[in-house]
């Protein structure tokens, strides 16, 4: 079911955390809500759910207009970040619980939540407490029980970070599994960009309550639409460097000259930008070539990181498949791609 | 080995310091189905008499009537005090009731009041109400005065409920009253249940509000009647028989804690099991 959720807002106190905010998400679409902490992601999701009441908008589920009807009647499904199972009820008894307040026959629960639970993988634990499983797996037990009644919307608040990084990629592919065999449209909160560039369909980038942008996972790292969603996708993150447009299609700060992409060589000279340079696109193929002094290395494994110093006093940052070929001390002459430079204005907007 | 041996002096010293309190309740018991030559405390017949005052009621009035009176006396406590502080603990623990701050406050201050200070009020209000020298007046008082233990006992159990788990609920499609009922309540038992043993114990202890409440009335727990029994002056007056219906007031208290004894430990522990 597509939700929309239309001029939002919502005030805590006289202040308002989100202004006239404007979100779709597709039919059966996964989509990720991004963004630095305190910027009102869990928000907006309670607002979805109904525990927060809505300021001002709207929220519609197909065409159902719910901004004012309480949880119980949105048959929205949630997965709170500690689970919030019921400790007092066994597995079976936290999947049913939903359905046993619907008042759905003995029989029909019994099957509903032997399928529900079929799906997470979890067939075999549902005699045991919450107490007596996993993280992983009561991580699967939420998820079962936000699922059993078929909700219109599932909304997942960051439900991976309470587990250890060997489970968080374990559960990542699950819960994605579990989406697309159900089809229930999804938003998932995270600020782990991986999270959301990994699982989901559409990325929102939140910043202070607004949106900034909204696109899919690669799109969004290729285009971003401005400084902020460049800094916050990425790691190694971006270097960003002021200067302005030189007379011939190129740039210039600090002792850094760089040509700019062949799309944006018409810019008129003297207009100040700024230059975005992922690390991937610093040192081993590229039209362009810059020189310093290696300042730090950091071998990452398969890869190594380094931090190189250039005539002016800019750092750039460079990511490469690991060798032994540069140290810290060594003067080094790279190539940088300069086709996939991103460009900014002075408000920080992609030209 | 060295753990058993270092505990030796400790061990000593607490038989040492309790050894009065011990010997004076196995007195108490012996007391009771033995006599003793008049000037000495050794027994020298074992005899029933003593308790002959639960079959006969000739010895020291009917004893049954103050028990069942105590007993119901202690349940009607137990329940207001269990209904009260298991809804209003929740009402300050989770709703945003207006003033709520200064009703927290309020509640302490209430409950650091000894009882003399307030029993002119409520004499006075009871006076007013019409249940001076009622079971049903007092039953109110003690209970009233339990109350803000309670309530702040019940409020920090719900504290340590997530509030997450209600959410949950409600997105589960549970009303607010369902969630309270089947997913919070559950988990504050240990501490509704302390609640009960604690009002339990108290009530049935009480003495002054029900000497000074209902001085004249018709219906006796069996705290003052155990009062009578221990008048010296009265006819019937023999020690033995005292000791024998104090153990009898007494017994509810120890099977209580018998039963109860891992439960009580565990809340007064602090200790939460996994
Ligand atoms: N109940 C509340 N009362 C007042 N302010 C609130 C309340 N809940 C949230 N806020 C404020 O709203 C803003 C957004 O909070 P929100 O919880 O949505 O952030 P978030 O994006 O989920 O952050 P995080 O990643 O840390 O969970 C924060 O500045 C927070 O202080
Ligand atoms: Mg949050």
């Amino acid at each position: 079911m597509r939700l929309t959720i239309c001029d939002f807002t919502k005030t805590f106190d006289r202040t308002t955390v989100i202004k006239d905010m404007n979100l779709v998400v597709e039919d059966g679409e996964m989509l990720a809500l991004l963004g630095p902490s305190g910027c009102g992601k869990s928000t907006t999701l309670f607002a979805v759910a109904g525990i927060h009441r809505v300021d001002g908008g709207a929220i519609l589920f197909g065409k159902r207009d719910v901004s004012h009807l309480p949880s119980q009647k949105r048959n929205v499904g949630v997965v709170f970040q500690n689970y919030a199972l019921y400790p007092h009820m066994t597995v079976f008894d936290n999947i049913a619980f939903p359905l046993t307040i619907r008042r759905e026959g003995k029989a029909d629960i019994d099957r509903k939540v032997r399928a529900i639970a079929e799906l997470a993988h979890i067939g075999d634990l549902l005699a045991r407490r919450p107490s007596q499983l996993s993280g992983g797996q009561q991580q699967r037990v939420a998820l079962a029980r936000a699922l059993v009644r078929q909700p219109d919307v599932l909304l997942l608040d960051e439900p991976l970070a309470n587990l250890d990084a060997r489970l968080r990629l374990e559960m990542r592919s699950e819960i994605r599994r579990i989406q697309m065999e159900t089809g229930i449209t999804s938003i998932l909160v995270t600020h782990d960009q991986v999270e959301a560039m990994s699982m989901c369909d559409r990325i929102a980038i939140m910043d202070q309550g607004a949106i900034r942008q909204v696109a899919t996972p690669s799109e969004m790292y290729r285009q971003p639409a401005s400084r902020f969603v460049a800094g916050f996708l990425g790691n190694p993150p971006i270097v960003f460097l002021d200067g302005e447009v030189t007379g011939d299609g190129g740039f210039a700060s600090r002792g850094v000259s760089l040509p700019l992409p062949g799309r944006l060589r018409h810019l008129e000279a003297g207009r100040p930008i700024s230059l975005g340079i992922r690390p991937e696109h610093v040192g081993t193929s590229g039209g362009a070539r810059v020189s310093g002094q290696v300042v730090f290395v950091e071998p990452q494994g398969r890869e190594t990181l380094f931090d190189i110093e250039l005539e002016g006093g800019a750092i750039l940052r460079s990511i490469q498949p690991a060798g032994d070929d540069a140290r810290v001390g060594d003067r080094v002459d790279w190539a940088v791609d300069s086709d996939r430079l991103l460009v900014f204005d002075r408000h920080g907007n992609a030209v | 080995m060295r753990r058993t041996l270092s505990l030796w002096p400790l061990a000593l010293l607490l038989a040492l310091a309790s050894a009065p309190i011990a010997i004076m309740y196995l007195f108490l018991l012996v007391d009771t189905v033995t006599n003793a030559p008049p000037g000495s405390a050794i027994p020298n017949a074992l005899t029933l008499a003593h308790w002959r005052f639960l079959v006969d009621p000739r010895v020291t009035g009917d004893v049954w009537r103050p028990t069942v009176t105590t007993l119901l006396f202690t349940a009607s406590i137990v329940a207001i005090v269990l209904v009260v502080s298991s809804t209003g603990g929740y009402a300050l623990s989770r709703l945003n009731v207006p003033f709520r701050r200064f009703l927290l406050a309020g509640v302490l201050v209430m409950h650091a009041f000894p009882l003399v200070t307030l029993i002119i009020g409520v004499f006075l209000v009871l006076q007013f109400v019409g249940l001076y020298n009622t079971l049903t007046g007092v039953i109110l008082v003690k209970a009233a005065l339990m109350l803000p233990f309670g309530i702040w006992i019940m409020k920090g159990f719900y504290d340590t409920v997530p509030w997450e788990i209600e959410m949950a609920g409600v997105q589960d499609g549970a009303s607010r009253f369902t969630v309270w009922r089947r997913l919070v309540l559950p988990q504050v038992k240990p501490g509704l249940f302390a609640l009960a043993l604690f009002a339990a114990i108290d009530a049935w202890g009480e003495y002054m509000l029900p000497r000074i409440l209902a001085p004249s009335s018709d219906f006796q727990v069996l705290s003052t009647y155990l009062n009578a029994v221990s008048d010296p002056d009265s006819t019937t007056y023999n020690f033995n028989l005292f000791k024998s219906v104090g153990l009898f007031y007494m017994l509810p208290i120890l099977a209580l804690y018998a039963i109860f004894r891992e439960r009580l430990t565990n809340i007064f522990g602090g200790g939460t099991k996994g």
